[in-house]
């Protein structure tokens, strides 16, 4: 009896371990898997159908008190382009930083820092929330992305604004960062180009010259060193066509959550 | 519990018709999806492996947990893991720990709790919130089936004698006493609190501060999320509710084994539960 006893409880604790190990192997197979990342994938539009059907286009995200700022704003993926052309544009106060602003839009245009410090802007202090979990929150004032869409007439037909930033993500200088929102996201009170964050000029590590603030997603949407803007229906034949770097390497567009 | 079906049965024991099919169903949907979900999120955890409360992470204030690894001269590795300051040694499980393969690699929680097993963020968001679906649809259809099918009023319920018998329950518990035949039939008052606490509670409270972490679901009534302390004391709280829901599970299996593994495990298979009708030793 006794034997039997042991010999089930081996059997269990067996089975058992196999069973978890059979169970981690299968997922670490589903997830290399063309279709099954796919499957998984619908969740995205599941998880942003929900968010909009609950707030409204204009909800806007929680501002903070001064008080509430962190007291070092981390740096987080590119710290410094180390590009010749960057290198150059910091060494002038980015006196020949030009924002070119494209696409889909009736009169193409571009914009020096003095010219966009001469928009209307927003001052906000906001969290940021990366991807990867931690919170900081710092006080942002920049220009607002509906004053520069409003100077260059989309077009009817525009659905995504494309930001083309500065910082190369290969060691060699290629695969430059880039980002895109929707015109909802585009229009939104608290859309900004960020050209100073705590009351002084945008830091390098942090985005310099101009970074865009679209407070209601993850900081991978926060692109960094916007340099050109183009308005586009489709994003599909940019980079890896998911409409961002990190969209591109798996990451969920609608970074909502 | 619904009416009896007595059936054929050897002599002083009969079985009886414990689980109706919804709740088979769903109960096992759940621990899929609960499962991956916790899973997942310890990989999603893995890529910021440090607990805050408040509303960031960086506000001059000590993170409530950190878990990491350092290296000395010799090239040793160290796991460790620091509990509202008080450090503790953890290494080959949490910190520093080894793959599959063998091969030792720096990770908060080992590759074997985690899905995937590998660092992989983005694809542990994947599963996450997929499965968050199933879990959230599944659990809706749950509560509506219990109340309206009486399940709740019925079976979870506690009554006067339930609530007046705690005591009496608990010392029973402690010394692994379970109420046999007839008496098992129903569920026993703890067994009654605990789900009510799971269903109520801990679900809840693991799905709100999940919401909680989401940017835009901050937006819906700006500040509602400082109501649980901010976004990252609702990370915080989100990580020990699913905790205290793998403490349950422990707890609901250890009591499934002591109280008869295979006579559970066939009630929540093909819902019939064995009664034996024997004389209980109180």
């Amino acid at each position: 009896m006794n034997d039997l006893i042991r010999w089930r409880r081996r059997f269990l604790a067996r089975t058992a371990a196999a069973t978890s190990a059979l169970f981690l192997a299968g997922c670490d197979r589903l997830s290399h898997t063309e279709w099954f990342p796919r499957v998984l994938a619908v969740a995205e539009t599941w998880n942003r159908g929900a968010a909009h059907a609950i707030t409204t286009r204009k909800s806007m995200a929680q501002e903070f008190a001064e008080s509430d700022r962190s007291p070092d704003f981390r740096s987080n993926g590119t710290a410094n382009p180390g590009t010749d052309e960057y290198r150059a544009w910091v060494a002038n106060g980015f006196a020949d930083y030009r924002l070119a602003v494209a696409g889909m839009v009736g009169q193409p245009k571009s914009f020096s820092l003095a010219e966009l410090r001469a928009l209307p802007s927003r001052t906000q202090v906001t969290r940021h929330d990366c991807v990867e979990g931690w919170s900081a929150i710092a006080k942002w004032k920049g220009v607002k992305l509906s004053a520069i869409l409003d100077a260059v007439q989309p077009a009817p037909g525009a659905r995504y604004v494309m930001f083309y930033c500065a910082d190369p993500m290969e060691e060699d200088g290629t695969d430059f960062y880039y980002e895109s929102i929707d015109m909802d996201d585009a229009y939104h009170a608290q859309t900004i180009l960020a050209y100073e964050m705590n009351d002084a000029a945008l830091p390098v590590a942090n985005g310099a010259p101009l970074r865009l603030r679209v407070e209601r997603q993850l900081g991978y949407k926060q692109a960094k060193y916007v340099t050109a803007i183009a308005l586009v229906d489709s994003f599909g034949n940019v980079a890896g066509g998911k409409g961002g770097y990190w969209e591109d390497n798996g990451y969920q567009w609608y970074a909502g959550i | 519990m619904p009416q009896v079906e007595v059936e054929a049965a050897p002599a002083g024991s009969y079985l009886y018709y414990r689980h109706k099919l919804p709740v088979r169903v769903m109960h096992w949907i759940n621990v899929v999806a609960l499962t991956i979900m916790f899973m997942s999120g310890l990989q999603i955890f893995n890529a910021h492996a440090e607990l805050n409360w408040g509303k960031s992470s960086y506000d001059g204030t000590p993170p409530v947990l950190t878990i990491s690894a350092r290296q000395n001269d010799k090239g040793d590795v160290t796991g460790y893991a620091t509990i509202l300051g008080h450090e503790f040694t953890t290494t080959g499980v949490l910190g520093a720990s080894q793959a599959a393969n063998g091969r030792w690699v720096r990770a908060a929680f080992p590759s074997w709790l985690t899905i995937p097993g590998a660092k992989w963020l983005s694809m542990a968001r994947a599963w996450h919130f997929f499965f968050a679906w199933i879990f959230v649809v599944n659990g809706l259809a749950f509560v509506l089936y219990a109340i309206f099918s009486r399940h709740l009023a019925r079976d979870l319920a506690p009554t006067g004698a339930d609530l007046k018998g705690i005591g009496a329950s608990i010392k029973d518990h402690l010394r692994f006493r379970h109420p046999a035949g007839e008496k098992a039939r129903r569920y026993n008052v703890l067994q009654k609190l605990a789900y009510l606490t799971v269903i109520f509670v801990l679900l809840p409270l693991v799905i709100l501060m999940g919401m909680a972490m989401s940017p835009w679901l901050n937006s819906l009534v700006p500040g509602w999320v400082d109501v649980f302390g901010g976004r990252q004391a609702a990370r915080t709280i989100h990580f020990i509710a699913a905790w205290l829901l793998v403490a349950f599970v422990l707890i609901h299996v250890f009591e499934v084994i002591v109280t008869g593994l295979w006579n559970n495990l066939r009630s929540m298979i093909t819902g019939r539960y064995r009664v034996t009708r024997e004389s209980v030793h109180e």
